[in-house]
Formats: structure tokens, C-alpha cells, sequence
């Protein structure tokens, strides 16, 4: 039956077919869409059955999915009428944004967009399966609007994702590189997480920005939470240096763990010009040293009594 | 335009206003060296402040203008890079070399007066 169906959407309808009715695609339709309207109940709850059956869209109890089905369906049966996909997509989107953070995947969305398309030429083919010239003419209006729509779900549910996932990314960038005063004139910037050139660019951004504003003399990079650095990278790090260097400012790189030191010779990376201190501790340490600055222990435990 | 170059005290300050050809460039180069010996300068801060694009030129003109006034007994800091500049600078591949930078005028004038008495002091 699948076979059948998948074979017909693709086959372009003999062209006698067409010129025999050019007109009655949208008097098909609105037969169709009358037929769907009657067996909307039952329609639905077939279709509701074969989700289950299907496990889709496990990540939501049944009367979610009675409740979406609804009015994916009453959606479905309207772009049908209209031939407009337009609040279709708005649906789609809406749709989306809601259970997307529920874990929903694409492919459970394609997959109950393609179930439903299926239980409804299978109603279809039950009703004109007396007159198969009809049926003919009939899946050919019902098809490519049913293609369209399918479309229309898939391509919203991806895009909705894409932009999700865009929106995240910024709000990852913007959380994950402070630049932080600790001292008058002293910056630390710990960096946490995997640098690619994009992000790398960024923070070189905001630490210039960060020298300015703050009018900073000596800036500490704390790499301790970066999981690897490559050439890439450790070549950015050593770009950052410079032009920190250009405004006036001395960069301290603290936190290189034994394995990114390895690799980092390994792979032959001139750090030479490179002020490094083991961990940020040592940094910061050095850095008010380099300012002038003496911290003192007040021997207050002495005293006690 | 000619750059407008300040006297105060033992140094000399040559503040950019606006952005240079080649010729006004080698005009400041020229105008520094002279009067570097003139005023018997210690130090020269050059303000680039203004500039928002630095060329592989102005690079090499900004070094030479350290190295000629070393060589005349001074010594020269470039201030006021702005983020932006030093980024591409570095992207570019345009050094500055040994020659010191600092962030604005008065870190210039700081680095310049622990320069000067570093030196002083070692030559007596």
C-alpha cells in the first residue's frame, strides 16, 4: 500500500488524465476536504492509533498528542481548502517552539506529517476504490497539496530548530567569556569551553574592548577550561598577546595542562613570547607583582589569644 | 597637515589629528629627528589615537621613527592604538617591533618617565 502510494506521488499522471478534467482539481479538492470534514472523529483517532503504534513523539502523553492532532489536523484539511500553506507554517512554528525543548526530533515530526498524509489516502482509497479512474484523479489533487504540506511542516520544524539552536549558541558565547577586574588595572579572562576561531575572535574583542574600558595593565588568560588547543588556537592566543601588547598591555596565560603543553610543543607552536604561569593562582600573583602591588597576611592568628 | 609636535618638558609629544599620507608620514619622521636634537628630547610619544586604519607603511615608519631617535639618544612610545587597529595589526602581520606602546597619553608619559630614569640612572 505504501509502495503503491510513494510510486504514484512521483509518477507525473498521464497527461490524457489532466486534459480529460482541467478545471475539477479544485472541485476534487473541496470533495475531498468535504470528506475529511465528515470523517474527521474517526480519521483522527486512526491516526492517533498509528503515532502510538509508530512510537513517535514519545516525549508526550497521549492527550498531548489527541490535542496537537487535532488541530494539526484541522490545520491539514484547511491548507487543503485554501491551497494556502501561510498559517499552516505559523502553526508549524508555533508547533515547534513548543516541543522542541521536549526533545522532539525531526524526525518524528516528518514522520507523523507522512502518517497522516498515509491514513488519509488510505481513507481515500477505501471510498473511490469502485471507480478507479476517479481515485486516479483524485490522488492527483490530493498529492501534491499532501507534498506540500509535508514540506511545509519539515522545512518549518528545522527552521524553528535552526534558530533555537542559533539563539543558544549566541547566549553560550555571550555567558562564557567575561572579561573581569579584579585588581585597579588587572584583568583576568578565564576562558572555559572549546574555542573555535569564531569565539576566539570574540573574546580577542571583548579583552581589547575590556583594556580600554578598564584601562588595564596587565591581563591574566586563564585556559584551564579549555579542553584542547590546537595550532589554531594557540596561534589566536599569541595574536591576542600582540595586540594587547599594541594598547599597552601585558597578557599572563595561565592554566596550560601537562597535555595541552605536550601538544603544543608537539605540534611545534612558538610560545616564546608567551608570559606563562602554571595556574591562575601563579597569575595573578605575578600580574601584581608586575603592578607594583604587595599582598600581605596579616598576622592576626598570632595575636590571639 | 602638518602633525602638530608639543614640547613638555624632556619629551616631545606628537599628536595625530587626522589621517596621514605617506608624505605626511615621512614629513613627521623628518620633523621629529630634527627637533628631537634640537630640544635635546628624552623621550617622544607619538598619539595615534585618531587613526583607525594602521598600513604596513605607517608600520614601518612608526619603527624607523623609534630607531632614528634612539639612535639621537631618545626614547619613543606609541599610544592610543584602538582595539579594532591593534587586532587587524596583528592579523596582518605588522609588527611594531621593539618599539613600547602604551594605552593613551598619560601611560605613555608613566612608561616614558620609568624608561628615562632607568637609563639615567644606569648611565649615570
Amino acid at each position: 500500500m505504501d509502495e503503491r502510494k510513494t510510486s504514484r506521488s512521483t509518477k507525473p499522471a498521464p497527461p490524457s488524465l489532466r486534459e480529460e478534467s482541467p478545471e475539477s482539481t479544485a472541485g476534487l479538492l473541496r470533495e475531498l476536504v468535504a470528506h475529511l470534514r465528515e470523517n474527521r472523529t474517526q480519521l483522527r483517532e486512526e491516526w492517533v492509533r498509528r503515532i502510538t503504534e509508530s512510537k513517535l513523539l514519545t516525549a508526550m502523553t497521549r492527550e498531548e498528542i489527541f490535542a496537537e492532532a487535532t488541530s494539526v489536523y484541522d490545520n491539514y484539511v484547511a491548507v487543503l481548502e485554501s491551497g494556502s500553506v501561510e498559517a499552516l507554517q505559523a502553526y508549524a512554528r508555533d508547533l515547534s517552539e513548543r516541543i522542541i525543548p521536549r526533545g522532539v526530533e525531526t524526525h518524528e515530526v516528518v514522520g507523523i506529517v507522512l502518517l497522516l498524509r498515509d491514513v488519509l489516502a488510505r481513507s481515500l482509497f477505501k471510498k473511490y476504490q469502485s471507480d478507479f479512474g476517479l481515485l486516479n484523479r483524485v490522488l492527483d489533487a490530493y498529492e501534491p497539496a499532501a507534498n506540500r504540506i509535508a514540506n511545509t511542516v519539515a522545512v518549518s520544524f528545522v527552521q524553528e530548530r535552526e534558530r533555537i539552536i542559533r539563539q543558544q549558541q549566541e547566549a553560550i558565547r555571550e555567558l562564557s567569556t567575561p572579561v573581569l577586574q579584579v585588581r585597579e588595572r588587572l584583568l583576568i579572562l578565564p576562558i572555559i569551553g572549546v574555542i573555535d576561531p569564531q569565539r576566539a575572535r570574540q573574546v580577542t574583542e571583548q579583552l581589547l574592548r575590556g583594556i580600554r574600558a578598564n584601562r588595564a595593565k596587565v591581563v591574566v588568560i586563564d585556559i584551564t577550561g579549555v579542553p584542547a588547543v590546537d595550532s589554531t588556537v594557540a596561534n589566536h592566543l599569541v595574536q591576542t598577546v600582540d595586540a594587547s601588547r599594541l594598547m599597552g598591555a601585558t597578557v599572563i596565560v595561565t592554566g596550560l595542562s601537562s597535555e595541552i603543553a605536550q601538544t603544543l610543543v608537539t605540534i611545534g607552536v612558538d610560545l616564546s613570547k608567551m608570559k606563562t604561569v602554571g595556574d591562575l593562582q601563579g597569575g595573578i600573583e605575578e600580574a601584581e607583582r608586575l603592578l607594583g602591588y604587595k599582598v600581605m597576611m596579616e598576622q592576626t592568628a598570632d595575636k590571639l589569644p | 597637515m602638518r602633525v602638530p609636535i608639543l614640547k613638555q618638558g624632556d619629551y616631545l609629544i606628537a599628536s595625530i589629528q587626522s589621517a596621514l599620507s605617506d608624505q605626511e608620514l615621512m614629513q613627521l619622521r623628518d620633523d621629529l629627528a630634527e627637533q628631537a636634537g634640537r630640544f635635546r628630547s628624552r623621550g617622544i610619544i607619538i598619539d595615534v589615537t585618531v587613526l583607525d586604519v594602521m598600513d604596513s607603511f605607517a608600520c614601518r615608519t612608526l619603527r624607523s621613527i623609534a630607531h632614528i631617535l634612539r639612535l639621537r639618544g631618545a626614547q619613543t612610545a606609541i599610544v592610543g592604538i584602538q582595539p579594532e587597529v591593534a587586532f587587524a595589526m596583528v592579523q596582518l602581520g605588522l609588527a611594531l617591533g621593539e618599539v613600547q606602546t602604551a594605552l593613551d597619553l598619560e601611560e605613555g608619559l608613566a612608561l616614558l618617565n620609568q624608561r628615562t630614569k632607568r637609563e639615567g640612572s644606569r648611565e649615570g
